[in-house]
């Protein structure tokens, strides 16, 4: 059974609420770059710096940020092909880099950003923006920004659709016993 | 993908793969921190029975890019100059739990030897075996064509390709027609008959004996090192007259269309099968060849030892 948690206004409506929120939390958005991870990561920061275009008038710099190479999982499966890395030409050194996934679920992916970011340069912060925090934390890290808390079973699975990618906007759960 | 022993082994698909990855390592090479953490903990041995810099650096390099730790084993000053076997020499390296093997041999055919008798677990990469393939020269070549002459993705698709020069004794061309072919590209060797092998019509490639009628209607020209330490025979009459027949100078250079490169696998003999006014010029890309050799060498190794292994 698959239940629709989110339609596409209900996101564009969270991705808006994120820019505001950016924008407030950092005084502004002079700063920021916003990495996405692939591969919808990437497509929400590009909303989220158009957003933030609309309230600022400027654009913030955007790239996206694959961490296969920093996973601690490889070892897990076979190995996986890489998907595009594309930093802005300023780099992220004392800037504040934002980085945008769909779902926040073990934590793991955002260390492996974290370890991959620290290869790049020395951001002056590094934000987290989620368009879903699903909790089961299996590491302390907390999301700053978040489209919609909800909670679920480990057995559950949270999807999280862009039109980019799938030619649609929504967030769906599926699975589990409830 | 469990070794990397021919460059039959890939389909275009398994190719495709190992360029976008290579593709995607290169921009390590432009962080200021140039290192990855994938392998860490991996031990990587470059086994070389035969001479070789650049091929030994270039995977050294790639190795330590992903923060393998790499054990370099050269045959001479080593056991296998009182006589250990290959078989002994593979026996030790699997008892310290060497990871990935990778295996430049004299004899044709000994990476197939180490991967299939069962002396060690772990993954072979043939980095030249005798005369037979050296599949990661292969690879660097069609990731360097691609990038010059396809925009940097998929395939070689109708790419036309010249090889010249001593394909009898050289792996770089048996290995180049094979993943070339693979990857869509018409391949075209042009030797003199007796520096080409028997057989060699059954390739998936055309065969001339003329340069002068290939390099016109080539995108890309790859010169083969005459090598002159496997010339046990005359095969030709005389350097000179090998250099007037087949080698590129700077008026064959002229016949070539004008987005063509020069590609060579290095080292190169001078003034023999390339005039030194071709190696320097700007259509010569054999440094950045180089350079791609650390990407390439890096995604096979990332694909070979990045994920679970022991299994398909």
């Amino acid at each position: 059974m698959t239940n629709v948690i989110l339609d596409g206004s209900d996101m564009t409506r969270a991705i808006t609420r994120i820019a505001h929120e950016i924008v407030e939390r950092n005084k502004g958005a002079a700063d920021v770059v916003l990495l996405g991870i692939p591969t919808r990561g990437f497509p929400i920061a590009e909303r989220i710096a158009s957003a933030i275009e609309r309230i600022e008038g400027a654009r913030p710099d955007t790239g996206s940020l694959d961490v296969t190479l920093y996973r601690d999982d490889l070892r897990m499966r076979p190995a996986r092909a890489l998907e595009p890395t594309s930093i802005p030409a300023g780099g992220v050194d004392d800037r504040v880099v934002i980085l945008v996934d769909d779902v926040l679920f073990s934590g793991r992916t955002i260390r492996a950003a974290l370890d991959a970011i620290s290869d790049l340069g020395r951001p002056r912060a590094v934000q987290l923006a989620v368009m879903v925090d699903r909790g089961h934390r299996e590491l302390p890290i907390r999301p700053d920004f978040v489209g919609k808390n909800l909670p679920t079973s480990v057995d559950e699975q949270v999807r999280v659709s862009v039109s980019e990618v799938d030619g649609t906007d929504e967030v769906t759960i599926s699975g589990g016993t409830r | 993908m469990r070794h990397l022993l021919s460059a039959a082994d890939l389909d275009a698909e398994a190719a495709i793969l190992v360029l976008d990855t290579a593709a995607e390592l290169a921009a390590v090479t432009d962080r200021s921190v140039k290192k990855l953490p994938t392998l860490r903990g991996r031990t990587v041995v470059n086994l070389f029975f035969e001479d070789s810099t650049r091929t030994r650096i270039s995977f050294e390099m790639a190795a330590k890019r992903l923060s393998a730790d790499v054990i370099n084993f050269a045959a001479k000053g080593s056991s296998v100059s009182k006589g250990e076997s290959l078989k002994d020499t593979a026996l030790t390296l699997e008892a310290m739990g060497a990871d990935a093997v990778v295996i430049r041999h004299h004899a044709s055919g000994a990476p197939h030897r180490l991967a299939t008798a069962g002396w060690i677990a772990g993954a072979v990469v043939n980095a030249g075996d005798g005369t037979h393939e050296h599949p990661t020269q292969a690879l660097l070549d069609a990731f360097t064509l691609r990038r010059h002459l396809r925009g940097g993705t998929g395939g070689l698709d109708g790419l036309r390709v010249t090889i010249v020069g001593d394909v009898l004794h050289s792996r770089v061309a048996r290995s180049n027609v094979l993943l070339l072919a693979t990857l869509g590209a018409d391949v075209t060797l042009v030797a003199p008959p007796t520096l080409l092998p028997t057989g060699v019509h059954e390739w998936p490639c055309r065969v001339s004996y003329d340069i002068d009628e290939a390099l016109p209607s080539s995108d890309a020209v790859m010169m083969l090192r005459v090598q002159a330490e496997r010339m046990h025979d005359a095969y030709f009459p005389s350097a000179r007259e090998y250099s007037r027949a087949y080698g590129l100078d700077r008026d064959r250079l002229g016949a070539l269309p004008d987005h063509a490169i020069v590609m060579h696998p290095g080292p190169m003999n001078r003034g023999m099968e390339i005039s030194a006014e071709v190696a320097d010029s700007d259509r010569a890309v054999m440094v950045e060849q180089v350079t791609n050799g650390v990407s390439v060498r890096m995604a096979v190794l990332y694909l070979l030892l990045g994920g679970s292994t022991g299994e398909k």
